[in-house]
């Protein structure tokens, strides 16, 4: 697509498209923050110098096509079941280094067991989890995260806690297993919180080189197609609606990642 | 190798082992946890993966994940594992990784019970899981011939890229008899090419059972249907015995196959010609053969120990050539050679010319 360009000799590098990173278009609505997201873990690939040994498991929801994006080799999970295939896949290949890229309903919905099992089980893979409060890919219906009172294509009137029970804080679930390393929640609304989620998921990586066990990056993102709202609008929401549901922090981090030099 | 008392469990896991197994990912459930426990200790002495998953639907992604890696990798259960693996089976068979699973089947429906069955028959036949596809189902009758077939299974699920099933049941997982393990084989170091095992110097690797156009999704299974063609040209197998002069034919797979062959000597020595026709795949069906013995004996008499499933395929490979009766015993019943032998009796004097 982008024609590589050859960069003079007296100007300075600052910028470039990733290497891990395919160039193609990508099929998210406009506003979407998956494009952000896929680019960080790109750069983060990059910078590690892994693109090599990286095997990523793909989800089901608005990312399923994730590897259309990522010159990587890839697999295609079932829906909710890419911590399973990850750990198939790490056993077999303990020196490669193996992510999960999940939404909420993936996560925190129906596949609940195989995330808390494979953080249990301190697994070595790492796990970028997007939460973004609905199923965007299916339609805008009620996500395990979608919060109380809001409407979605099968809430008509909106989340009733007593009917569909309330939002499940899947990170602070994960941050309760011995196994779980590195347990994060971000979000990717402004520059200084997506750098803030860049920093995360190298560090989530650098805990899986250096051996250490599970971790997971929470981001809180938008669908604004979904949410009836532009782009701005959405990015506003996240803040100040799912911020006060779902607490920004780290929820669990050993001495060990701690000590990783994340730059 | 001399011969040994093995557990037919213990059998097909050590059997297993020796042929290579990389990696084995289960749960445990009866009539199987003893190849589970086996491969539980032996798997680590060796270095290679074992792992017990949180449960079925776990397990056999965990296999999936490590065929995508282009390991030797297999699970075994019993049916109501059987049931929770069928999502993962679907997946498998759309996205062509070799996997090996063994059922040791149980009475059903439901919880059931823990007696031998063949009640899976439909669901690990007639494509456990959704869409178009075919398993390779392999049907020992005695536990060398469940050792034997999990080398088979091997070879059968890498030379085809497709799932091979194991159809036991409780009987041949628990029974104990003496019989012959394979040497020890050496665990291929190499991967093929298709894996994921990180893009190293190469293009990266996809796999997957995603194609959202309809063209390509039709093209996919086009080919898959060209390749289960192959498998029904070139895999079917049977046993025969006595059909040389055979007037009545007795078919049935297993347990029960393996019942019948007493049963087609007792009716022998009481004068009645019966000959016995044993798959060995259920699919494929050793469907050309049986037609072919249809046209030669009075009538065919299929037994299971289920309500009658196999029977459809005995009934579609007859195709009208002859009478097809049926003896079945169900809930973990096994039917015994005096019960199947006054059916084969019945049958002569119905079809007598």
């Amino acid at each position: 697509m982008t024609a590589d360009i050859k960069i003079p000799e007296d100007m300075e590098l600052v910028y470039e498209y990733p290497k891990s990173m395919a160039k193609t278009y990508m099929h998210y609505c406009p506003g979407c923050p998956h494009s952000i997201l896929h680019r960080l873990v790109a750069e983060v690939i990059d910078e590690l110098g892994i693109r090599e040994k990286c095997i990523g498991v793909a989800p089901v929801g608005c990312s399923v096509l994730i590897y259309n994006y990522f010159d990587v080799d890839f697999v295609e999970a079932a829906h909710g079941r890419a911590p399973a295939m990850a750990t198939g896949l790490k056993r077999t290949n303990p020196d490669k280094i193996v992510f999960t890229y999940q939404g909420d309903g993936d996560m925190a919905a129906i596949g609940t067991a195989e995330a808390l099992h494979a953080a249990n089980r301190s697994e070595r893979i790492s796990t970028i989890f997007v939460n973004n409060a609905i199923y965007g890919m299916t339609g805008g219906q009620m996500a395990p995260t979608t919060l109380p009172g809001m409407v979605t294509t099968s809430t008509p009137f909106g989340r009733d806690v007593r009917l569909a029970g309330y939002p499940v804080p899947m990170s602070e679930l994960l941050a309760q297993t011995k196994g779980a390393v590195y347990i994060t929640r971000q979000m990717a609304t402004d520059l200084a919180s997506i750098r803030k989620t860049k920093k995360a998921i190298k560090r989530a990586f650098m805990a899986q080189i250096a051996d250490l066990g599970y971790s997971s990056v929470e981001v809180l993102s938008s669908c604004n197609t979904n949410w009836n709202m532009d782009p701005w609008e959405a990015l506003k929401w996240v803040k100040e609606n799912m911020v006060p549901y779902f607490p920004l922090g780290t929820f669990k981090m050993t001495d060990e990642v701690k000590a990783l030099k994340v730059k | 190798m001399a011969k040994e008392l093995l557990k037919g469990n213990v059998a097909f896991a050590e059997a297993a082992i020796r042929n290579g197994l990389q990696a084995y990912f289960g749960y445990p459930i009866t009539p199987q946890s003893e190849a589970l426990e086996h491969l539980s200790g032996r798997m680590l002495e060796l270095n290679r993966v074992f792992l017990q998953a949180e449960s079925e639907v776990a397990a056999i992604n965990m296999v999936y994940g490590a065929a995508c890696s282009g390991v030797r990798v297999m699970t075994s259960t019993s049916g109501p594992g059987f049931s929770l693996m069928t999502e993962g089976l679907s997946y498998i068979a759309g996205s062509e990784v070799p996997v090996v699973v063994v059922n040791m089947m149980r009475g059903g429906p439901g919880l059931g019970n823990i007696q031998p069955s063949q009640a899976d028959y439909f669901l690990m036949v007639k494509t456990a899981g959704h869409g178009d596809f075919h398993p390779l189902v392999l049907a020992p009758a005695n536990i060398q011939e469940l050792i034997d077939m999990m080398g088979l299974a091997f070879e059968l699920a890498e030379k085809y890229r497709t799932l091979v099933y194991i159809a036991g049941d409780g009987a041949i997982g628990q029974m104990m008899e003496s019989a012959e393990l394979p040497p020890m084989q050496e665990v291929r170091q190499e991967r093929p090419a298709w894996a994921t095992t990180g893009a190293k110097g190469r293009k990266p690797n996809l796999i997957t059972s995603l194609y959202l156009g309809a063209k390509p999704l039709e093209e996919v299974n086009l080919r898959l249907q060209k390749k289960l063609a192959e498998i029904k040209a070139n895999e079917i197998r049977w046993q025969e015995y006595e059909t040389e002069d055979a007037e009545l034919l007795l078919v049935a797979y297993g347990t029960v196959g393996r019942i019948c062959t007493s049963v087609m000597h007792e009716a022998r020595k009481q004068g009645l010609k019966v000959g016995l026709l044993r798959p060995q795949t259920l699919w494929p069906f050793p469907k050309p053969r049986i037609h072919e013995l249809a046209g030669q004996v009075r009538g065919v008499l299929v037994s299971e120990m289920s309500a009658g499933q196999m029977l459809d395929d005995v009934q579609r490979s007859v195709a009208g050539r002859c009478p097809v009766k049926f003896y079945g015993r169900m809930g973990g019943v096994v039917p015994m050679v005096d019960e199947i032998l006054a059916e084969v009796q019945k049958l002569d004097k119905e079809v007598s010319r």
